[in-house]
């Protein structure tokens, strides 16, 4: 039994035939072929899923595609203006705060969700902001002093 | 990785909602924030034949302030608790206590009542409600009906919850006039499943006092709360408070240990 769902996905709308059992990150990369959302414990863990509907942060492993009929999604994919980086992409790079980049794409978009809420985070509360964002590569340092570098930069463009 | 083929429903009437809890000879789930189902479903540990959605009656999705009361419906996210001024204003315990869950993404679609009827011990929210003498408001298609936290908690992931029925609101009467609260917790890293944690509420000749992560389902420590109205000071209180927890397994000295000194910290902190 198939379900048509129609998702506005970083502003382009996707339709597709979905089973309801279809996990919206699997929606993301299979159906709508956007590889950037990486897909890690598909239990809630990690974070590495993470992706925003209707601009809050949300782990897809943990909807349904059918959930997301009729709603906005945005990607990492969304996040780059036309040309060039968004700030806290450029700020990643500079800062190493990726090795692998398995990790990045759900950083980057918890991240970005944080700062929308919170322009002048201390480093405390951007710890706990991304503390359900698993890296085995960087040990944090660089992370944390990204988010620092693009929050200020957010603030003062 | 996926789920067991199930069958989906996402109505928007509660009514609706209602019937299909209600069908025969069907293992039916609700799905809400889905934050503890959704993972379940992943591992194949839930295969229910029938999930009911409630993300679309909107009816379901409020979270207001009533004359004193304060009304939690079934929609109501983690995130709308933790972003309410009149939350924060007239129940600072929820707001203290909903920081501590999961994380900014879990919150931002798990629902309070979700939480309740998934009756974790080790989750916040029950904790602090069962320590303001919240009421849980039950439907089916049968009728309604109104729990305390001691009759709808019964033990681990388990509640007086009957699988038509559906909690559909969560009542919270303000706090004692005067009181102070705090809510704290150990976790290894913020937003893990707390080790151990305590909810306090202190005011002119009242204090609540619940542990969580103490046993099968939210304590509330009957005892230290009259030693704090007797005048007991905290760590008295807190002792008295861990005294009777039937804590098992090679970690109980250790987790009786680290729930007193929550315990003292959480009542220190709202003014005992």
């Amino acid at each position: 039994m198939t379900r048509r769902i129609a998702v506005e996905l970083n502003g382009r709308l996707v339709e597709a035939d979905v089973e309801p059992r279809l996990l919206l990150s699997d929606f993301i990369r299979h159906r709508a072929g956007l590889h950037g959302t990486h897909v890690g414990c598909e239990q809630g863990v990690c974070g590495a899923c993470t992706v925003q509907l209707e601009g809050e942060p949300v782990r897809s492993c943990l909807l349904l595609a059918v959930q997301a009929d009729g709603r906005s999604l945005r990607t990492v994919e969304g996040l780059a203006p036309a040309e060039g980086l968004h700030p806290l992409q450029a700020a990643f790079q500079e800062r190493h705060a990726l090795q692998c980049g398995f990790c990045t794409p759900g950083f980057l978009m918890t991240a970005e969700a944080f700062l929308r809420d919170r322009p002048d985070p201390t480093e405390g509360e951007i710890r706990e902001a991304l503390a359900g964002n698993l890296c085995r590569c960087t040990g944090y340092r660089g992370i944390i002093e990204a988010v620092e570098l693009a929050a200020e930069r957010l603030r003062r463009p | 990785m996926k789920p067991a083929a199930f069958a989906y429903d996402d109505p928007t009437e509660l009514g609706e909602a209602l019937a299909l809890l209600a069908r025969d000879g069907e293992d039916v789930k609700v799905l809400a924030g889905g934050q503890s189902l959704v993972p379940l479903l992943n591992f194949r540990l839930a295969r229910p034949d029938r999930l009911v959605d409630l993300n679309r009656v909107e009816e379901l999705a409020y979270l207001r302030r009533d004359g004193d009361m304060l009304r939690i419906g079934a929609l109501a996210r983690h995130a709308d608790l933790e972003r309410s001024e009149e939350v924060a204003a007239g129940w600072p315990l929820l707001a203290q206590a909903v920081r501590f869950v999961g994380h900014a993404p879990i919150r931002s679609r798990g629902t309070v009542c979700g939480s309740v009827a998934h009756a974790d011990p080790a989750a916040e929210l029950p904790v602090a409600l069962a320590a303001l003498g919240a009421r849980f408001h039950v439907r089916s298609v049968r009728g309604s009906r109104t729990l305390a936290a001691d009759e709808l908690f019964l033990s681990f992931l388990t509640t007086a919850l009957e699988p038509d029925e559906l909690l559909v609101e969560i009542e919270v009467p303000p706090p004692p006039a005067g009181s102070w609260s705090a809510f704290v917790e150990h976790a290894r890293t913020h937003g893990d499943f707390a080790l151990g944690g305590a909810a306090a509420v202190v005011g002119p000749g009242e204090a609540r006092l619940a542990l969580l992560a103490a046993g099968p389902a939210p304590v509330r420590a009957g005892e230290a709360e009259a030693l704090v109205v007797a005048g007991a000071d905290a760590a008295e209180a807190a002792e008295a408070a861990v005294a009777g927890l039937e804590l098992t397994g090679p970690d109980a000295d250790w987790r009786r240990a680290l729930l007193r000194e929550l315990a003292r910290r959480a009542l220190e902190e709202a003014g005992a």
